[in-house]
C-alpha cells in the first residue's frame, strides 16, 4: 500500500529526514517510535505533503503512485488521512459543518454529487455512536474549547467519517488521561480492516497495549535503527533508547 | 510539491473579475455635468416637486456649498470633483408602465443579470422588490399585497407625490440636511430611492427589498430611503447594490433615514457590493452614506450589513436610542481586498432609560486593503440603566493589510454598563494545511474559516440574503492568502 523510498526531507535547509525506507502492506499496523527531535511528526508531515518540508531525495508511493506532485487535499482524497498532535480551532465551524465539507470536497473529486443531508446525518450519527461521541459536541465549534481528549477523540471521528486506506495517528496519546486513550484506542481498533493500514506515532509504549502493533520501527536522527515486532516496544519501554544510538 | 502555492492564488484573485461589472446600453436621460442652484431646481422641476421640497432641497444646497468634505476618516483618496459629475441619470421610458410587460427588454435583461428575475420573485418568494438604477426607481412588485395592509412602499418621488404629509414630517428629521457634507449633497439632489410606512399594530408580512445599480457613467448616485414603522409594526428590509466595473470612480451618497415609533421594529439589511475597482485600486465606487434610525419608547433597530465593495467606504448606521426601554443592534460584516479601504462602524446614542445596544463588528482585510472599524457608544445624562456590549473581531489574510479599531465611549450617567471586547486573528498555515489534509482545499477552505468567522452576523440576515452573502464572501476573498 504505501513504500516509502529512501526519503530525504528538510525544512529551512536543515535535514530532517536521512533516509528512511518503510513499507506498509494493507491490514497492518506499523508503529514508530523515537525520542523528542527523531523525525516522527516530521516524517507523517511529508507523507501528507506539508508546503513547508522539502523533499530532496527518495520517494513516497500510495499504491503504485508517486505522491511527489500532489497538493496536501488530493493526497487526502487519495486516502491519507493524518490525526493531528495538535488539531487547529476554527471559531464558528461547527465539527458537523466541517466534516460534511470534508466529505463532500472528497467526493466531488472523486466525480461524486454531494452525499444526501439525510444519509450524511444517519452516518455522522452511526460514527458518533461508535466512538461514544454525546451528540451537542457535534454542533460546537472546531476544536474551540475543546479539552485534550475532545480533540483526539474529534480526531477518530472524522477518520470514522472519512475511512481512508491509510491513517497516520500523530501522538494521538498525548494529553489523554487512560479513560479518554481507551475510548481513542478502542476506535482505532473498531476501524481498522484488512483493506486499511495504521502507522501510530508514539513516544511511549502505553498506547501499543491497546492499539497492538504488527511492527515496530524506531527512529533517531531521521533514520529507521531498528525495526521488530511488537516486543521490540516493551524492550524500549525497559531500556530506553540510549542502547540504539 | 503543492500544486497551489501562495503566488498562483495571488495571480488567480487578481484575474477575478467583478461578476456584476456588465454595463447595460439603455438609453439614459442625463444631466450635463455641474451643480448649482439651478440644476437642484432642475431636478425637483423633472420630478415635478410641489415648492416645499424645491425649497428643502436649496436649502441643503446652500448649507452643503458652505461645508468642507470630511477627512477624519482612515481612508485615502482623491476627493471627487463634484462640479464634474452629472447629478441626473435616468433611464428613459415613453410612458407610465402599468405592467411588467411594457419594461425595456434591456432593463429585463439587466434584473436577469442582476439575478432578479422578478416574475420568478412574484411567484417563488416572498419578497417585494423596488428596484433603483441610477438614480430612478424602475419597478415595484407586490404592490398589490401589501396595500391589501396599509402598507405603503414606492419610490420616494412617488411617495413626495402621493403621501406629502408623511414626508414632510419625517424627511430630515433623523439625518438633518446640515448633518454632514454628503447628507447635505444628497438632500440638494437626491432623484429617488424608496419610501416605507407600516401602518400601526402591523407586521409586514414579506420582506421589503430594494436593489440599487448605477449603470451611467460619470453619475453620481444619491438616493433617499425613509422608512417609519408606526407604533407596534414590524418591517424587514433588505438593500443591495451593485455597479458596473468602470476606471473612474462613481460617487454613491446615499442617505437613509429609519423611524420606529412606540413599540415598533426595524429591521434592515444591506448587502453591498458595489463595484471595489480593480487589483491595482484603480476605479471602484466612493460609498459615503448616512444611515441612522430612531427608536421611540420600546422600539427596536437592528441594522445588519454586509460589506464587500466600494473602493472607499465611509458608513456608520447608527441608532438614536431616544425611547426608554428601546433596542439597538448592529452587525456587520465588512470585507476589504487589493486596495480597497473601509471605515465603518456605528453610533449608539443612549438618550432614554433602560436602552440597550449590542455591536458585533467583524473586519476581514486581504491584499493590501486597509479595514477600520469607528463606533461610538455615548450614555446621555438621563439613560439611567443603558447597556452596551460591543465586540469588534479582525481577521487578517497576509501581511500587506491592515485592520484598525477606533472604539469611543462616552458615559455620562454613572448607572451605564458598557463593555467592549476585540480579538485580531490570522489565518494561519497550520489552519490551512489542517483543511487540506482533510479534502478541502485552500480556497473552500478560505470560504469555511471567513464564513466561521462571520457566522454571528450571517446568522442576522434574512435566508434570501444570507445565501447570497455567503457567496459574495467567497467571491470577495477567493485565493487570497499571501
Amino acid at each position: 500500500m504505501l513504500e516509502v523510498k529512501n526519503l530525504h526531507a528538510s525544512i529551512n535547509d536543515k535535514e530532517i529526514l536521512r533516509g528512511i525506507n518503510l513499507s506498509i502492506k494493507p491490514g497492518e499496523v506499523h508503529a514508530i517510535m523515537g525520542p523528542n527531535g527523531s523525525g516522527k511528526s516530521t516524517l507523517s508531515a511529508v507523507i501528507a505533503g506539508k508546503d513547508e518540508y522539502e523533499v530532496t531525495k527518495g520517494s513516497v508511493i500510495l499504491n503504485g503512485e508517486d505522491l511527489a506532485d500532489l497538493a496536501p487535499e488530493d493526497r487526502a482524497h487519495k486516502g491519507i488521512f493524518l490525526s493531528f498532535q495538535y488539531p487547529v480551532e476554527i471559531p464558528g465551524v461547527t465539527v458537523t459543518n466541517f466534516i460534511k465539507t470534508a466529505i463532500n470536497e472528497t467526493r466531488k473529486a472523486k466525480g461524486l454529487e454531494d452525499l444526501p443531508a439525510k444519509d450524511m446525518l444517519k452516518l455522522i450519527r452511526e460514527k458518533a455512536d461508535l466512538l461514544e461521541i454525546d451528540r451537542k459536541f457535534l454542533s460546537r465549534s472546531l476544536n474551540q474549547g475543546f479539552s485534550g481528549g475532545e480533540k483526539k477523540r474529534n480526531e477518530i471521528f472524522q477518520m470514522a467519517m472519512l475511512e481512508p486506506k491509510l491513517a497516520i495517528l500523530d501522538e494521538t496519546d498525548s494529553g489523554l488521561d487512560i479513560d479518554a486513550l481507551k475510548i481513542v484506542a478502542n476506535g482505532v481498533n473498531k476501524l481498522k480492516s484488512k483493506d486499511n493500514a495504521v502507522i501510530v506515532i508514539t513516544h511511549y509504549q502505553r498506547l501499543l497495549d491497546y492499539i497492538v502493533p504488527d511492527f515496530v520501527h524506531v527512529l533517531h536522527n531521521g533514520k529507521i535503527v531498528k525495526s521488530g515486532g511488537k516486543e521490540l516496544a516493551f524492550e524500549l519501554e525497559e531500556k530506553g533508547y540510549d542502547w540504539l544510538k | 510539491m503543492n500544486k497551489f502555492t501562495e503566488d498562483d492564488l495571488k495571480k488567480e484573485l487578481e484575474t477575478k473579475e467583478y461578476e456584476y461589472g456588465f454595463y447595460t446600453d439603455i438609453e439614459a436621460d442625463k444631466f450635463p455635468i455641474g451643480l448649482n442652484e439651478e440644476v437642484v431646481i432642475a431636478i425637483s422641476k423633472k420630478k415635478n416637486e410641489p415648492d416645499w421640497m424645491t425649497e428643502w432641497r436649496l436649502e441643503a444646497f446652500r448649507v452643503w456649498k458652505e461645508m468642507e468634505e470630511p477627512d477624519w476618516a482612515n481612508v485615502n483618496y482623491e476627493k471627487p470633483k463634484f462640479q464634474d459629475i452629472s447629478y441626473y441619470s435616468a433611464p428613459i421610458q415613453k410612458k407610465q408602465l402599468d405592467s411588467l410587460d411594457q419594461v425595456d427588454p434591456e432593463l429585463l435583461k439587466t434584473f436577469e443579470k442582476l439575478g432578479i428575475s422578478i416574475d420568478e420573485q412574484k411567484r417563488l418568494s416572498n419578497v417585494a422588490v423596488d428596484i433603483v438604477i441610477d438614480s430612478v426607481s424602475v419597478a415595484t412588485t407586490f404592490k398589490k399585497t401589501l396595500n391589501e395592509k396599509g402598507i405603503l412602499f414606492m419610490p420616494i418621488s412617488d411617495a413626495i407625490q402621493e403621501h406629502p404629509e408623511l414626508v414632510k414630517k419625517y424627511l430630515g428629521t433623523i439625518v438633518p440636511t446640515s448633518d454632514n457634507f454628503y447628507a447635505a449633497l444628497n438632500s440638494a439632489v437626491f432623484s429617488d430611492g424608496s419610501f416605507c410606512y407600516i401602518p400601526k399594530g402591523v407586521t409586514c408580512p414579506m420582506e421589503l427589498s430594494t436593489y440599487f445599480r448605477i449603470n451611467e457613467g460619470g453619475t453620481g448616485q444619491f438616493e433617499r430611503t425613509l422608512v417609519i414603522a408606526d407604533e407596534g409594526s414590524f418591517v424587514s428590509y433588505l438593500e443591495g447594490c451593485t455597479a458596473p466595473a468602470r476606471d473612474e470612480n462613481q460617487l454613491h451618497a446615499a442617505v437613509v433615514e429609519l423611524i420606529a415609533l412606540d413599540d415598533a421594529e426595524i429591521k434592515y439589511s444591506t448587502v453591498q457590493n458595489w463595484y471595489p475597482g480593480d487589483a491595482e485600486g484603480k476605479g471602484g465606487v466612493y460609498n459615503f452614506v448616512t444611515k441612522r434610525g430612531l427608536c421611540e419608547k420600546n422600539a427596536k433597530i437592528s441594522w445588519t450589513q454586509v460589506e464587500t465593495g466600494s473602493a472607499v467606504t465611509w458608513k456608520y448606521p447608527s441608532c438614536v436610542l431616544k425611547g426608554d426601554n428601546s433596542v439597538g443592534e448592529f452587525y456587520s460584516i465588512a470585507v476589504t481586498n487589493n486596495y480597497q479601504q473601509a471605515d465603518t462602524g456605528t453610533k449608539m446614542i443612549h438618550l432614554g432609560k433602560n436602552t440597550k445596544s449590542t455591536i458585533i463588528s467583524k473586519g476581514i482585510s486581504a491584499g493590501h486593503s486597509q479595514n477600520s472599524y469607528r463606533g461610538l457608544v455615548h450614555v446621555g445624562a438621563r439613560a439611567k440603566n443603558a447597556r452596551n456590549f460591543s465586540q469588534c473581531d479582525s481577521l487578517l489574510m497576509g501581511n500587506l493589510c491592515g485592520a484598525h479599531t477606533f472604539p469611543y465611549i462616552e458615559a455620562k450617567n454613572k448607572t451605564a454598563q458598557i463593555e467592549h471586547e476585540a480579538t485580531t486573528s490570522k489565518i494561519g498555515e497550520d489552519q490551512l494545511f489542517y483543511c487540506n489534509q482533510r479534502g478541502i482545499n485552500t480556497e473552500k477552505a478560505i470560504a469555511l474559516i471567513v464564513n466561521g468567522f462571520g457566522k454571528e452576523v450571517l446568522n442576522k440576515l434574512p435566508m434570501e440574503f444570507a445565501v447570497e452573502a455567503q457567496k459574495l464572501l467567497e467571491i470577495s476573498l477567493e485565493g487570497s492568502v499571501g
